[in-house]
């Protein structure tokens, strides 16, 4: 909200320095976003005559323009085409700075020199208007050579664009921040002038006014004003509206929207002439009507949004007719719009309930400065004070302006303000600082709550009707020591840091998480963050024929669905690298990855809907971690040797590399592998190649292999699926060990990692069995291969002698006959 | 049967003939114009049609190309199986056991990887709080309303909820599940499970990943990472909310950093407030990232609101609590004077490389 200082100083007396108060918004909420300083940057900006007109050779833009200023003829350059010989307009000679920093130069174009340059109102920051110059006749009797400022009569002012919090519809005025500024400074809050109304004629004998909808429109009031004139405002209002960022439209328009930003409540004036009855009357719409809004759009009224909880209700304002005038609360229609002939004018202001207004205004996509204030929450005790002002304006340009006597006023619900008990320690025992209970009364006072002192310094707290943001009970209270530490300043709080007995930590699963990541990191994989929304290709490549999880409203259509697998980003990721010449590249993610919930085996169920009413099956998020290895070498095995490598550093006891049939979406289906628990059988990830149909998806990469490591870390973190090393140390025999190879002749179907395992088992002075050559050829009958395992043996107690060896030769032997492998 | 469709008769004969011939896609590729294509036997019974009648031209034509299409529907089966088949060789003769890859003879370069600049900002933070004696606690990305919004105090159709800019998930009922769009539905699942168990006080601090629906630029992407505060305990006051960023403050952007306090507006905390610290590029001084103020906004805080302790059954007059949240990205940029975010997600190794 843009708050113009001088319009603040009707209000409250303020001091001078900027910057003290831009500190003062800020600390009171207000934040201040920007301030504009009006005036500045016009300084040197004077009043030039047109006096010649002349095209320039080749150029069709622009011309050259010989104005005078008082120091005689002068050429400028100049694009616009709106003005003539003869007006005045603004010039910015050289050396001038304009408004956000422009400094005018000599400058040359076509070659023409331009001394200066002639301004439109925009350039000179004094409206949005940039049709062409602002040409000054038709504002003023100008004088050429006169400073604008002086011609203009422009007062130099500063202008805070303030950011106000959505439980602050009070702040949503000029008059607003002023009482949170006096009540900061301890100075009084001054009122604006209000007109009475004009006794005689009361003004129910010729309007009327009714609410059928009582808990959509807790207050409807009616005034008639006779006598009316529409034309332009006198400057002053034209001045303010400007500074506050709204265009002046005529008098009686300009007096409904000052009244608003000054004092919060939006009004809305009708031609009477055109309002059947001179009736106004509040009701909810009816399916199947209909209203042209003043923006000039067709509406359709009472029909259900898809939003959560939107039924379709709107509000309307209807005439005695039955026909629908305007949406309430939110936009007028055309057919009862002021006009240049209106003379009468109804006008009507009112409370409606908020969240209507929010719902309607979100439904049609219709938002408007009267919107904005209602939905967040007007005083339902403005309404005639807020007339009052509006009256007191309009007299400005319309002195014999009448209002009628009576008001019509007429009451829906309305909420009660809330009463709050603050005890008189919740100040302390929320804020943790004591303050003296009478500055938490004064503080409170200058914000125009009630307060009433009860039994044992307790205070008995009555939010005024500006502030519905104020709740009752545990919250209410809540609320009004947010108000006392506000205007007391959150920087003159006391600070304390909290200690506690429990330790702080990482959990188990926390741990291993960033282990996985150091150890993946050291290994030399970079981790990246691919996109967790993908694209319908993506998934149709990397899902196992499960449902996809689809947004609603994604931002575009190849982010719609989330990811089954990371695999696809990871591959998109290093297509990428590549496509910039990083040929050489080795990406991993820890992430989760989703489950619909129709093809989880048990469903995350949650509660959900309105009031958390509903039981929700909510997809299942799966953490895993996902490696592709895309250096120009790398294929299935340095995947192997890379979890091989992990594995240890994560201390797991004993998980194999184990073929099977199908590996899973996304992976090579003849060249991954399952990592599997060996005791629990449990699998707990894929180890291999990228599937070649996924690779294809990045250009220019035919027929290079991408390693692929995916660990499913929910599985992982299990320690009784995946079974880790013993915590317990072995301490290495003093006797030499002795080694031996075996070769052995084994049918493919026996894992030889099983096949070590059993050799391991044999006996206890087994101390290592390592695989180190696997072989098939010709000379091996069909079904079979070799594979030679380096054997250690030591005893603890004695060097193993010869003989000893060869009877555990022998045993190691007979263990691998009973795993159907034979000594080659 | 007149002569004409004999004719039709047999050329697809012909084609499905020469189709069944065909061994593998390169094959197909190659004899396809002459099975159906430009060089088929169609094409020139198509041609030889420019003698006949419109009337009987526009008949025979249609007979014509219905055998014609019949013909290219076998051709796509047949090249859907080829390629099947192709990709089955393919597979085959790649075959690979891992289970018999000698792990032992392989050797693995020393090449040095990087962590990510979010994941590290995000254990240099959750390091600060565990220090501070917080523990970490995990929340789901997928959210259902309750927890997301109405729970914190942010009702069905309360304009606050346009304050987070949401993506909905397609289950359920429209609007009901969403991606979470803040760390704090943790807090409502922290504090249920501790009501739960009886196991109040909470001091716990939760990072995330949250996603909001806008158009990525330099300064945002659509996915970002938080990490949410919230201690409950008894007897805890802003005093010790404001004291908490303090320390934070100091122990992550160094002693010559300062916090401070203003007032807010969280549908989920009262009182709330934004707290910001000494611009990180100018000291304090004043410079175009802070806007000349000195200060930056890093997140927002306050003490529980009543309403979410009564949503989760905490009883307010035995405890209270505070929680704050800001965003983990947010710091990584500070830190590194990062210009473009968006770098964070392209995983170019240039960048990654960078951290260490």
């Amino acid at each position: 909200m843009r708050a113009p200082i001088s319009w603040l100083r009707e209000f409250v007396d303020l001091p001078e320095s900027v910057d003290d108060l831009r500190t003062v918004l800020d600390d009171l909420g207000l934040v201040v976003e920007g301030i504009e300083f009006v005036g500045e940057g016009l300084e040197d900006v004077v009043v030039a005559r047109v006096d010649e007109i002349h095209a320039i050779k080749g150029a069709d833009r622009i011309r050259r323009i010989v104005v005078d200023a008082g120091a005689g003829p002068l050429e400028i350059v100049c694009g616009a085409w709106n003005f003539e010989v003869g007006n005045h307009v603004p010039l910015a000679p050289v050396g001038a700075v304009l408004p956000g920093g422009f400094a005018i130069e000599k400058r040359s174009m076509r070659g023409v020199v331009s001394n200066g340059m002639l301004c439109s109102a925009r350039e000179l920051r004094l409206s949005d208007d940039h049709e062409g110059l602002m040409v000054l006749d038709d504002v003023i009797t100008p004088r050429i050579g006169q400073p604008i400022v002086e011609a203009l009569g422009i007062e130099p002012d500063v202008v805070f664009d303030l950011s106000i919090e959505g439980n602050r519809p009070d702040a949503w005025s000029i008059v607003g921040v002023a009482r949170d500024l006096a009540a900061r400074f301890g100075r009084p809050l001054r009122e604006p002038e209000y007109a009475s109304p004009t006794p005689g004629t009361p003004t129910a004998t010729v309007a009327s006014g009714e609410i059928d909808a009582s808990d959509l429109c807790g207050r409807l009031t009616v005034s008639l004003l006779r006598n009316v004139r529409v034309g332009p405002s006198p400057s002053w209002v034209v001045n303010r509206l400007e500074r506050a960022g709204m265009r002046s439209i005529s008098n009686v328009v300009d007096a409904s929207n000052f009244v608003m930003l000054e004092l919060g409540q939006p009004t809305h004036p009708y031609d009477a002439e055109r309002v059947n009855g001179s009736t106004l009357r509040v009701r909810r719409a009816r399916t199947g009507e209909s209203l042209v809004t003043l923006d000039g759009v067709t509406r359709t009224l009472a029909k259900p949004g898809r939003g959560l909880g939107d039924t379709g209700e709107d509000c309307v304002i209807v005439d005695g007719a039955d026909e629908v005038l305007g949406l309430a609360g939110i936009m007028g229609g055309e057919s009862s719009e002021i006009g240049l002939s209106t003379t009468t004018v109804l006008l009507e202001a009112a409370y409606f309930d908020p969240m209507t207004i929010a719902r309607s205004s979100k439904r049609h996509g219709l938002r408007s400065e009267a919107s904005h204030r209602f939905e967040r929450g007007v005083d339902p005790e403005l309404a005639l004070r807020a007339v009052a002002r509006f009256v007191s304006i309009l007299r400005a340009s319309v002195p014999d302006l009448e209002w009628l006597d009576g008001p019509i006023d007429v009451r829906g619900d309305v909420p009660e303000p809330s009463m709050v008990l603050l005890r008189h320690d919740d100040v302390e025992r929320s804020l943790g600082t004591a303050l003296p209970v009478d500055g938490v009364v004064a503080n409170l006072r200058a914000l125009g709550f009630a307060v009433a002192l009860a039994d044992a310094g307790d205070l008995v707290v009555t939010a005024p009707s500006s502030r519905p943001d104020i709740r009752t009970g545990a919250a209410g209270r809540a609320d009004v020591i947010e108000e006392v530490a506000r205007i007391h300043g959150y920087r003159r709080l006391v600070r304390r840091t909290p200690t506690w007995p429990q330790p702080g930590g990482l959990t188990p699963r926390q741990e291993l998480r960033r282990r996985i990541r150091q150890v993946m990191v050291d290994l030399g994989v970079d981790e990246a963050w691919t996109p967790t929304l993908g694209s319908e290709t993506s998934f149709a490549l990397t899902h196992d024929g499960s449902t996809p999880i689809r947004i609603t409203n994604p931002l575009a259509s190849d982010e719609s669905i989330l990811r089954p697998t990371m695999l696809s980003g990871l591959v998109a990721a290093w297509g990428r690298n590549i496509e910039r010449g990083l040929l050489d590249v080795r990406l991993g993610e820890i992430g989760v990855v989703f489950t619909h919930p129709r093809d989880a085996a048990s469903a995350r169920r949650t509660r959900g809907g309105a009031g958390g009413k509903v039981d929700l099956d909510l997809p299942l998020e799966n953490e895993r971690v996902t490696v592709v290895l895309g250096h120009r070498s790398d294929d299935a095995t340095s995947a192997a040797t890379l979890w091989t490598l992990i594995a240890n550093r994560l201390g797991l006891a004993d998980v194999v590399i184990r073929a099977v049939e199908n590996p899973g979406a996304g992976a090579h289906p003849t060249r991954s592998a399952a990592l599997v628990d060996r005791a629990s059988g449990v699998v707990l990830g894929v180890v291999g190649e990228v599937d070649p149909q996924v690779i294809d998806l990045v250009a220019g990469v035919q027929g290079r292999r991408l390693g692929l490591l995916d660990i499913d870390l929910d599985v992982l973190a299990d320690t009784q699926a995946v079974r880790r090393r013993s915590q317990r140390v072995a301490v290495p025999g003093r006797y030499p060990s002795a080694v031996i190879d075996l070769a052995f002749v084994a049918p493919l179907s026996l894992h030889a990692a099983d096949l070590g395992h059993a050799l391991s088992s044999a006996t206890p002075l087994v101390e290592s069995v390592i695989l180190f050559d696997v072989y098939r050829g010709a000379n091996l009958a069909a079904g079979t291969r070799s594979l030679a395992y380096t054997v250690r043996l030591s005893s603890a107690d004695r060097t193993l002698g010869d003989s000893e060896v060869a009877t555990l030769r022998d045993e190691l032997i007979v263990v691998a006959g009973q795993h159907g492998a034979t000594l080659r | 049967m007149n002569l004409n469709d004999e004719l039709i008769a047999t050329i697809t004969a012909e084609a499905l003939a020469a189709l069944a011939a065909v061994d593998t896609i390169e094959e197909l590729d190659e004899r396809f114009p002459s099975i159906v294509g430009k060089r088929s036997a169609f094409a020139s019974m198509q041609k030889s049609f420019g003698s006949l009648d419109p009337e009987q031209r526009r008949e025979l034509g249609a007979r014509l190309q219905d055998a014609r299409r019949a013909v290219e529907a076998s051709v796509e089966l047949r090249r859907i199986d080829l390629r099947a088949a192709a990709r089955t060789t393919m597979l085959e003769a790649d075959r690979l056991d891992l289970g018999d890859v000698v792990v032992a003879s392989q050797s693995w370069a020393v090449t040095l990887g990087h962590a990510g600049l979010v994941g590290s900002t995000q254990a240099e933070l959750e390091d600060v709080f565990v220090a501070m004696g917080f523990t970490v606690a995990d929340g789901p990305e997928v959210e259902s309303d309750w927890y997301n919004f109405e729970a914190l105090n942010i009702p069905p159709a309360h304009p606050a909820r346009g304050m987070w800019d949401t993506f909905y998930v397609d289950l359920g009922e429209p609007e009901t599940v969403v991606l979470r769009t803040h760390t704090s539905p943790t807090q409502i699942h922290l504090m249920e499970s501790a009501v739960a168990n009886d196991s109040l006080p909470i001091h716990s601090v939760a990072p995330g990943r949250c996603y909001r629906r806008d158009t990525p630029d330099a300064r945002h992407l659509a996915a970002f990472h938080q990490i949410e505060g919230l201690v409950v305990d008894h007897h805890i006051t802003f005093a010790d909310l404001a004291g908490t960023i303090e320390t934070f403050t100091r122990a992550y952007f160094g002693p010559d950093i300062e916090s401070r306090l203003r007032p807010a507006f969280f549908p989920f905390t009262e009182p709330s407030a934004e707290f910001e610290i000494t611009c990180t590029i100018c000291h304090g001084a004043g410079c175009r990232t802070c806007s000349n103020t000195g200060w930056i906004e890093l997140g927002g805080c306050g003490m529980i609101d009543p309403a979410v302790f009564e949503s989760v059954g905490v009883d307010p007059d035995r405890w209270s609590g505070f929680a704050f949240g800001f965003g983990i990205d947010r710091c990584a940029q500070m830190r590194h004077e990062l210009s473009d975010m968006r770098a964070l997600i392209e995983n170019d190794v240039r960048f990654l490389g960078q951290f260490a």
